[in-house]
C-alpha cells in the first residue's frame, strides 16, 4: 500500500469531501495563499478557488462565529486554527455557539462544523503553545472530539467528521503532519465513537490516543520483549467514548494503564478510570494507573520538557508496576 | 545607502544620536547572532527577529519616561535590550538557561523584567492589548504620571479585543499608548489583504481616539511621535494609537520561504535602513571618524560574544523547577501521580 503523511491524508480528505460535496469550504489563518501554515491545505487554493478556501486575518472569535453562522444557514465549514490554543479565542463559538444550538432551537439549527487544526506541545513552544485541549472540550455535551493518531484514521475520520451534522472538534498535532503511514487510494470512512485496538494483548490494557500514540506503540513493542503482551486501545474519538471496547478489553486483562498527554486533572485519563471502576470493578487485579502531562504549565526546556510528558521508559515501569513486577 | 540630509538643522544632540546608533547596533548585531545560532540550533524554539524595525525599540527607549511600562508581542528580542538589559539575559532566555531574563521558562516569545518594567513578550497575538490597557489602569489608579506603551504587530489589530480596549480605554481615559509596529505582514498576510482600511492609525476613530501614522524606518520621527502620544497620555488625556511604518527584512519566523513579498520591496526599506540612516548623519556631523566606528562595532562585537559565552555556560533550569513559580507559594498540592 502506499504511504502518505498525516498533513496529505487530512488534505485528501478535505479535497474529496469538497469535490463531492458544494457545501464544504475551507476558511482559517495562512490556509490559502500561504498553503497552510503547516502545508496542510497546499493546493487547495489552486483547485478550489478564493470563494471556498478563505484566508482570514487573525481573529480567531471571529471567524469561528461566522463558520457557525453559515453552519446554521446550510454549509459545512471546515474552520482551521493554526492552533488549538489560539481556538480559545473562539472558545465562546465553539462552546456557546455551536454546541447549544441544536438543543437550545429545540432541534431546528444544527451546526455541520468541523473546527480543526494542531494540539499538544510540539517541543520548546512554552506554555501557552503547548496545550492538549481533549478534556476541555470532551467536557461540553454537544460537541464531538476526534484525536487520530496516524494518517490512515486521519483521513477515514476527517471525512466522517466533514459529513457529520453536527459540531466536531478534531484535535491534530504539528508533530504528526510529517508522520508517514499507509493510506489505501479511493474513498472510506472511519465511524466517529468506535475505538480501535492497536494491538492484541492479553496481560494488560492500555487506552491512549492521539500523537502519545507513537510512545505507548513502542513501550508495548518494548515491554513484548520480556513477554508482556499488552492490548493497546486507541479511543480515537474521546467523545461520544466507546466504553464498550475499554470495558470488554479490561475483562480480559484484568489490568489498565491510561497513557494521556494532558494534563491530570479532570482528564480524560480520569473518565477512562472512572468508567472501568464502574463498569469492570470486580475483573480489576489492579489498579488503575496513568502516566499524563505533570500537573504544571508545560515548561520551556529540554530537560524539563523530558520530565514533563510520558516518555517510552515510563509507560513501561507503569505497565510493570500494575504487574506487580516492580 | 540612506539619502543624504547635510547641512539639515538636527531636533537631537550628539549623545542622543550616539545612544540610538549604540543601541540599533547591539540590536542588529544581537539579532544576526541570534539568527546564526538558530541555524546552527544551538537553542530550540520560535525565533522571531526584529532585524528593521530597530528604530521603533530606540526610538520608544528615547521617549519614554522613567518608570513608563512596556508590553509586548512575542517578536521582542529587541525592547528589553532598548530598555538597558545586557543581552547576556536574553541571550539565554533564548537559550532556556536558568540565567535568562525569564529564567529560562519563558524562551524567545516572553522576555520579561519587573525591573526595568518589560512587561512581557506574549505569545498569543492580540493578548497584550487588554492588558497594556490594564497596566495603565494600575498607574492612573494609583495617581501616577507613568504611561504604558503597547506595542502589536499589524496582524494583532485584527482581534477584536483591540476593539473592546480601545472603546475602555477612552472611556476611562486610561494613560496607554497603541503602538502598531506595523511591518506590513502577518506571517504571509499583508495588511491589505486582512482590510479595506490599510491606514491603521484611523482604527480608533470610532471611539474618537486620536491617532497617527508614523515613519517607522526614522527613529527621530519614532521618538517625537512616542513622545508626543505618551505626553498626551501622560497629561490625562487617555490614550493615542500611533501606526509605526515599518519593515522585517528577514522572515516571519526562521522557517519562512517569503513568496508573499519580492526582493525589490524589500530593497525599498533596505535602502531606508534605521542603522544606515543613523549612521549617516552621525558621520555628516563628523560626531564620530572612522576608528572610532570601528572601535564601537568592536565592542559591540565583544558584548555579543559575551552574550553567547554567558548563555552556554549557563546551567540549565534545575529538575525541581518544573514545579516552581507556578503558583505565588511553594507548598501547592499538586498531583503527583
Ligand atoms: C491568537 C493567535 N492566533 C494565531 C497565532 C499564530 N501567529 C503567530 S504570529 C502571527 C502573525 C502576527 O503578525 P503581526 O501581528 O503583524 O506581528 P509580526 O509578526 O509582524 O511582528 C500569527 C498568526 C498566535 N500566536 N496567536
Ligand atoms: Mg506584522
Amino acid at each position: 500500500m502506499r504511504t502518505i503523511q498525516f498533513r496529505e491524508a487530512l488534505r485528501e480528505a478535505m479535497n474529496e469531501e469538497m469535490r463531492r460535496d458544494k457545501s464544504v469550504f475551507l476558511m482559517g489563518e495562512e490556509v490559502a495563499e500561504y498553503n497552510g501554515a503547516y502545508k496542510v491545505s497546499q493546493g487547495m487554493l489552486d483547485e478550489f478557488g478564493p470563494e471556498r478556501v478563505i484566508d482570514t486575518p487573525i481573529a480567531e472569535l471571529g471567524f469561528a462565529g461566522i463558520g457557525v453562522g453559515a453552519a446554521m444557514n446550510g454549509l459545512r465549514p471546515i474552520v482551521e486554527f493554526m492552533t488549538w490554543n489560539f481556538a480559545i479565542l473562539a472558545a465562546d463559538q465553539i462552546i456557546n455557539s455551536a454546541a447549544k444550538m441544536l438543543q437550545m432551537s429545540g432541534g431546528q439549527f444544527n451546526v455541520p462544523i468541523v473546527f480543526r487544526g494542531g494540539n499538544g506541545q510540539a517541543g520548546q513552544l512554552a506554555a501557552t503553545h503547548s496545550q492538549s485541549f481533549e478534556a476541555f472540550y470532551a467536557h461540553v455535551p454537544g460537541l464531538k472530539v476526534l484525536t487520530p493518531s496516524n494518517p490512515y484514521d486521519a483521513k477515514g475520520l476527517l471525512k466522517s467528521a466533514i459529513r457529520d451534522n453536527d459540531p466536531v472538534v478534531f484535535l491534530e498535532s504539528e508533530k504528526m503532519y510529517g508522520d508517514k503511514g499507509e493510506v489505501p487510494e479511493g474513498e472510506y470512512l472511519i465511524p466517529i465513537g468506535k475505538a480501535n485496538i492497536a494491538r492484541k494483548g492479553d496481560a494488560i490494557t492500555i487506552v491512549s490516543f492521539g500523537k502519545i500514540m507513537k510512545v505507548v506503540l513502542e513501550a508495548a513493542d518494548e515491554l513484548a520483549k520480556d513477554g508482556i503482551q499488552c492490548e493497546v486501545i486507541d479511543l480515537r474519538t474521546i467523545r461520544p467514548f466507546d466504553v464498550e471496547t475499554v470495558i470488554e478489553s479490561v475483562k480480559k486483562t484484568n489490568r489498565c494503564v491510561v497513557v494521556d498527554e494532558s494534563w491530570p486533572y479532570a482528564s480524560v485519563s480520569s473518565e477512562v478510570a472512572y468508567r472501568i471502576q464502574r463498569d469492570a470493578f470486580d475483573y480489576l487485579d489492579a489498579p488503575v494507573l496513568r502516566a499524563t502531562q505533570t500537573d504544571t504549565p508545560f515548561p520551556f526546556t529540554p530537560n524539563l520538557i523530558e520530565i514533563a510528558i510520558p516518555t517510552v521508559g515510563g509507560v513501561v515501569r507503569l505497565v510493570k508496576e500494575s504487574l506487580y513486577l516492580v | 545607502m540612506a539619502q543624504k540630509t547635510a547641512s539639515k538643522k538636527l531636533d537631537f544632540s550628539k549623545e542622543v544620536y550616539l545612544k540610538w546608533y549604540k543601541d540599533i547596533l547591539l540590536m542588529r548585531r544581537f539579532e544576526e547572532t541570534c539568527g546564526n545560532l538558530y541555524l546552527q540550533q544551538k537553542f530550540g524554539g520560535f525565533c522571531h527577529l526584529y532585524i528593521g524595525q530597530e528604530a521603533i525599540a530606540a526610538g520608544f527607549a528615547s521617549a519614554m519616561h522613567k518608570g513608563d511600562k512596556i508590553i509586548t508581542a512575542y517578536r521582542d528580542h529587541a525592547h528589553p535590550l532598548a530598555l538597558g538589559m545586557h543581552p547576556k539575559y536574553v541571550m539565554a532566555e533564548l537559550y532556556g538557561k536558568s540565567t535568562g531574563c525569564s529564567k529560562g521558562k519563558g524562551g524567545s516569545m516572553h522576555m520579561f523584567s519587573k525591573e526595568l518594567n518589560m512587561m512581557g513578550g506574549h505569545g498569543i497575538v492580540g493578548a497584550q492589548i487588554p492588558m497594556g490597557a490594564g497596566i495603565a489602569f494600575a498607574e492612573k489608579y494609583n495617581g501616577t504620571k507613568n504611561v504604558c506603551l503597547t506595542f502589536m504587530g499589524d496582524g494583532a489589530v485584527r482581534q477584536g479585543a483591540l476593539h473592546e480596549t480601545f472603546n475602555m480605554a477612552m472611556l476611562w481615559k486610561l494613560p496607554v499608548v497603541f503602538i502598531v509596529e506595523n511591518n506590513n505582514y502577518a506571517m504571509g498576510t499583508s495588511v491589505a489583504r486582512t482590510t479595506n482600511v490599510t491606514d491603521l492609525s484611523k482604527l480608533g476613530l470610532s471611539y474618537d481616539m486620536p491617532g497617527e501614522s508614523v515613519d517607522g524606518m526614522s527613529v527621530e520621527a519614532v521618538h517625537n511621535a512616542i513622545k508626543k502620544a505618551a505626553d498626551h497620555a501622560r497629561e490625562g488625556n487617555g490614550p493615542y494609537l500611533l501606526d509605526i511604518r515599518t519593515y522585517r527584512y528577514k522572515g516571519h519566523s526562521m522557517s519562512d520561504p517569503q513568496k508573499y513579498r519580492s526582493k525589490d520591496e524589500v530593497k525599498e526599506y533596505k535602502d531606508k535602513d534605521p542603522l544606515s540612516q543613523v549612521l549617516n548623519t552621525i558621520l555628516e556631523q563628523g560626531w564620530l571618524k572612522d576608528a572610532d566606528v570601528q572601535k564601537i562595532e568592536a565592542d559591540i562585537k565583544d558584548m555579543v560574544e559575551e552574550s553567547v559565552k554567558f548563555a552556554e555556560d549557563s546551567p540549565m533550569p534545575d529538575e525541581s523547577e518544573l514545579y516552581t513559580d507556578i503558583y505565588s507559594h511553594d507548598d501547592y498540592p499538586y498531583i503527583m501521580d
